[in-house]
């Protein structure tokens, strides 16, 4: 086997080095009866063209030559070579957890420069390097609000998107901790009355999305203010980050979760991102994840290290924040590296970019007789529009133009009934918009 | 640099500082195709409410500079690629290349988790591929892949046992977890709103099944169990302890993170596991990437089938689709599903082997006893029982010489390798845990052989060089005490600070 660097006298060898008549014999701590007999019923080995092979087989079982208008929690955006080159370098994908500093300390200034580039986009004092994902780490935020209040009632928007509440749903259950869902207005934002009526002193945290599940932008300013005023806490998730090169960060909220999926990271079916959470000073002894502090040497030359660990599970076990441990640090270094690339103007021209075709498409699909924008409110690359008819019916047939069209938003929200999200990025073209909206007017014009 | 440093020498080594030190305004490494859609006026669109002034200090750096930036960083950083990584329970093996190579293919890295499923055919093959595969592996009988990391695994696990017994009438109260166990284990069972009950290894290390007989009633849900054990050693009765659990109404977790020892060899299936999650990036090499990302597939028998996480893969008539449909389900642990990027990168390893996976797991066992009986004579075994994949010596013979095992362990950078893990586990004071791999050649296994025995030599001859190690590296021992105490987690502009 081509992984395996032994030849079959060197196993011969070290057996005999060992003391050992056969391999069979280093098995025999295993009761016979519990030891597999013959071989296990597995394909065939494969060579690495096999391999290529049967991966572009399944590749092309799937949606290449569609354009697409799907984003919800998942975006397309332009990536860097250069950050998949650094990816692929084997001292970062090929490492472990940098807890052996002296010999970790690219990983380690990497994920430092992270942290910064996290706490400058979310404005928040400190961002931990990271979380599983966006959803993962809205349900840990939420915990980490409980911790922080001692309470257990959490208030969260119904605009959260549906498979972030359901994995919120899912950490905090056994916890005994309560939810309250907070519909939205005639904008799509946070209904500040239902907020204010549910707000009571034994609220642990309000929870909200911006831009968010609809594509709406929250007044999060407004929405902590409301939450500070009963002393719970404002916790908001992003999933949409390039949105933060153009709107205003979530600066006054107590704990931030984002995803960060849309640097540099392709979509790949739903994973690996990552998530990342981000909150004041005070609060980091309840954060969970893993942080790198800057310190120094005997010498006192600058160096990184793991830090506060006295959270974490390895040290703490059943008293920690958390139980993670391995998280998503190769993607956190994507994320790096892309920002660093795009920098300062770049983040800000992407997102230009997005807000500019959005409104193009916007204004292209109302167009349409019969296709309405449904939600008021400010939005940044995604919007809700309404058709005359089901959106599987119109999604199927853009299909046939090989268009992958919006998301249906009826299953899991039934108010919502012919009412799609729309997603459009940097990547998308005028003309895949323009080929949109006009697949979309023939099959509008075309009676049922 | 000793002559009895025989596997590395001194390498001039690139400084670099921040990223945000290189930085001039102006400067980019990243430009857009030109905008082919009207400008929008961003403050009519978003208002002043809503309109960012600017990324406050975000870097302003050319491309080349960003490459050279990480790559100077690369080289400070030890690797898998670059040599032995022992660290016990952390399974450092290859990450064959290939499957970074299809984990990016079109049609594969494209795919959005909300696209059709009629277009999503290759994707859902994948999952259901890999999906068999475990399960001919494991011995068990259904699965969810949805899990990012071992962690959350034992917490679905966990969450699914809680919904089992509750389905019965009765969630119980808690969970029993040997000392031998990983951190993780409690930090799970806690969110999973158990109480743990810590039980005692007996004098071999392992579980010690007078005292689990005493400790079990009505109220365990569940005893967590490493097999083999963290000390590298099978469990031999777990079967009766499987057995005995099940007679009072509870069940047996197994965290599979030392999987690299059984994988063709014994199924967790045969023992009576109820529930067990794999560490995707540990057995089946998918890279470490400095921390992760992992995947933690769940792999359960029938009984508690029903409340796996949603959504679950289904077959029908040929075709493969999500279903969402599953009323006693936990529900979800994690946004779409799972880390299938490093669910590909699995496949693809598996496929590799086909049935001679068996011969990888032997090959591991084979390189660990090889260490064990090289090394026993200088350091000290505190657990006789046999080895499989892994061997934990402990650092009494060095402490006599003021010499612990995190200096030997910092002494063996000098010596070109990456420390083993130390102090864990925590039943063993000073413990050396050290976990070759199947990866290492009978060479590399010699060279950390010949290191180790050198440094028990300097231990007793020059402890001072030892304990002051590493002494050749970028930096020395750093300050972490300080670090904690005056945290400084992320770069500020002169002017600000």
């Amino acid at each position: 086997m081509r992984y395996l660097p032994k030849s079959p006298s060197e196993r011969l060898e070290m057996l005999e080095a060992i003391g050992a008549h056969s391999i069979e014999e280093l098995f025999s701590t295993i009761p016979e009866a519990l030891r597999v007999k013959g071989a296990l019923r597995l394909p065939a080995a494969m060579s690495e063209a096999e391999l290529i092979a049967f991966f572009r087989d399944r590749a092309a079982e799937n949606s290449q030559g569609y354009s697409s208008f799907l984003g919800a929690g998942v975006y397309n955006h332009l990536r860097s070579v250069v950050t998949d080159a650094i990816l692929q370098r084997g001292e970062f994908l090929t490492s472990y957890t940098p807890y052996q500093a002296e010999i970790s300390q690219g990983t380690l200034q990497a994920i430092f420069e992270f942290q910064t580039l996290m706490s400058e986009l979310t404005g928040q004092e400190v961002a931990n390097a990271s979380m599983y994902d966006g959803s993962t780490a809205t349900a840990e935020a939420v915990l980490m609000a409980e911790r922080l209040t001692h309470k257990r009632r959490v208030l969260v928007a119904r605009s959260l998107h549906p498979e972030y509440r359901q994995v919120l749903s899912t950490y905090g259950r056994s916890l005994g901790h309560e939810v309250i869902e907070i519909g939205y207005t005639r904008s799509g934002e946070l209904d500040p009355d239902a907020l204010r009526a549910a707000l009571t002193e034994q609220t642990a945290a309000v929870v909200v999305q911006s831009p968010n599940f609809f594509g709406v932008l929250e007044p999060v300013a407004r929405i902590a203010e409301m939450a500070h005023s009963t002393e719970a806490l404002a916790v908001v998730a992003i999933a949409e980050g390039v949105s933060l090169g153009i709107v205003r960060p979530p600066a006054e909220a107590d704990i931030v979760a984002l995803e960060t999926q849309s640097f540099g990271m392709p979509p790949s079916y739903g994973g690996p991102y990552a998530g990342v959470i981000a909150t004041r000073e005070k609060f980091i002894r309840q954060m969970p994840g893993r942080l790198a502090g800057q310190t120094s040497d005997a010498q006192g030359r600058r160096g990184f290290c793991l830090t506060l660990a006295t959270r974490e599970q390895h040290i703490r076990r059943e008293r920690a924040t958390s139980n993670i441990c391995t998280n998503q640090a190769l993607y956190a270094l994507a994320a790096t590296v892309h920002l660093c690339l795009l920098g300062k103007q770049g983040l800000r021209e992407m997102a230009e970019h997005n807000l500019a075709k959005a409104q193009f498409a916007l204004e292209e699909l109302q167009k349409i007789p019969g296709v309405e924008r449904v939600f008021s409110g400010r939005v940044f690359n995604e919007f809700v529009v309404r058709f005359p008819r089901a959106v599987k019916l119109v999604n199927a047939q853009l299909l046939r133009e090989k268009i992958i069209g919006p998301l249906p938003l009826g299953s899991t929200l039934p108010e919502l009934t012919k009412c799609g999200l729309v997603c459009v990025t940097e990547t998308t073209s005028r003309a895949e918009i323009e080929r949109l909206a006009g697949a979309v007017r023939k099959i509008l014009a075309t009676p049922l | 640099m000793s002559d009895r440093i025989k596997k590395a020498s001194r390498n001039v080594s690139q400084n670099e500082g921040l990223i945000f030190e290189q930085s001039a305004p102006g400067k980019r490494g990243m430009e857009l195709p030109p905008l082919d859609v009207p400008a929008a006026d961003a403050r009519a669109l978003l208002g002043a409410e809503f309109l960012r002034d600017e990324v406050a200090n975000f870097p302003e750096v050319s491309e080349f500079e960003v490459l050279r930036h990480f790559t100077r960083l690369s080289t400070w950083n030890y690797a898998i690629d670059l040599g032995m990584y022992p660290l016990g329970s952390c399974t450092m093996k290859y990450n064959p290349r290939v499957n970074e190579f299809i984990a990016r293919l079109d049609g594969i890295a494209t795919e959005h988790p909300y696209q059709p499923q009629e277009l999503s055919q290759g994707c859902l093959k994948i999952l259901a591929t890999l999906t068999q595969c475990l399960l001919e592996i494991t011995g068990m009988e259904a699965a969810t892949l949805q899990p990012a990391a071992g962690a959350q695994g034992e917490l679905t696990g966990l969450l699914l046992i809680r919904a089992y017994l509750a389905s019965r009438g009765n969630a119980r109260k808690k969970v029993l977890i040997p000392d031998s166990a990983h951190g993780t284990n409690p930090a799970t069972a806690v969110i999973a709103g158990y109480e743990v009950e810590n039980i005692r290894s007996d004098a071999r290390g392992q579980i010690d099944v007078q005292h689990l007989k005493q400790t079990l009633t009505e109220d365990t849900a569940a005893l967590m169990v490493t097999n083999p054990s963290t000390l590298g050693t099978f469990e031999p009765r777990i079967a009766e302890v499987a057995e005995i659990l099940h007679a009072h109404g509870a069940l047996l977790y197994m965290d599979g993170a030392n999987m690299n020892a059984l994988a063709g060899v014994a199924r967790p299936g045969d023992f009576g596991v109820d529930v067990m999650h794999l560490n995707l990036h540990k057995t089946f090499s998918t890279p470490h990437g400095g921390g992760g990302p992992g995947a933690g597939p769940v792999l359960v028998k029938r009984h508690l089938e029903p409340f796996l996480p949603i959504p679950v893969l289904v077959e029908k008539e040929g075709r493969l689709r999500l279903d969402l449909n599953r009323p006693q389900s936990i529900g979800r642990v994690r946004a779409f599903v799972g880390n299938f990027g490093v669910l590909v990168r699995a496949l693809a390893y598996t496929l590799a082997y086909g049935p001679g996976i068996r011969q990888a797991t032997e090959d591991a066992v084979l390189n660990a006893n090889y260490i064990r009986k090289k090394l026993e004579d200088v350091y000290d075994l505190p657990y006789n029982s046999p080895s499989m994949h892994e061997v934990v010596f402990s650092d009494a013979r060095q402490k006599k010489f003021g010499v612990n095992t995190l200096d030997i362990a910092k002494r063996l950078i000098d010596y070109g390798f990456h420390p083993y893990t130390t102090a864990f586990p925590l039943i063993v004071p000073g413990a050396l845990m050290i976990e070759p791999t199947e990866s290492e050649s009978r060479q590399e296994c010699d060279l950390f052989i010949d290191a180790m025995r050198s440094i028990a030599e300097e231990a007793a001859s020059d402890p001072e060089l030892v304990k002051t190690a590493p002494h050749a590296t970028r930096v020395g021992r750093l300050d972490e005490v300080g670090a904690a105490r005056h945290p400084v987690l992320r770069w500020k502009p002169k002017s600000s600070s």
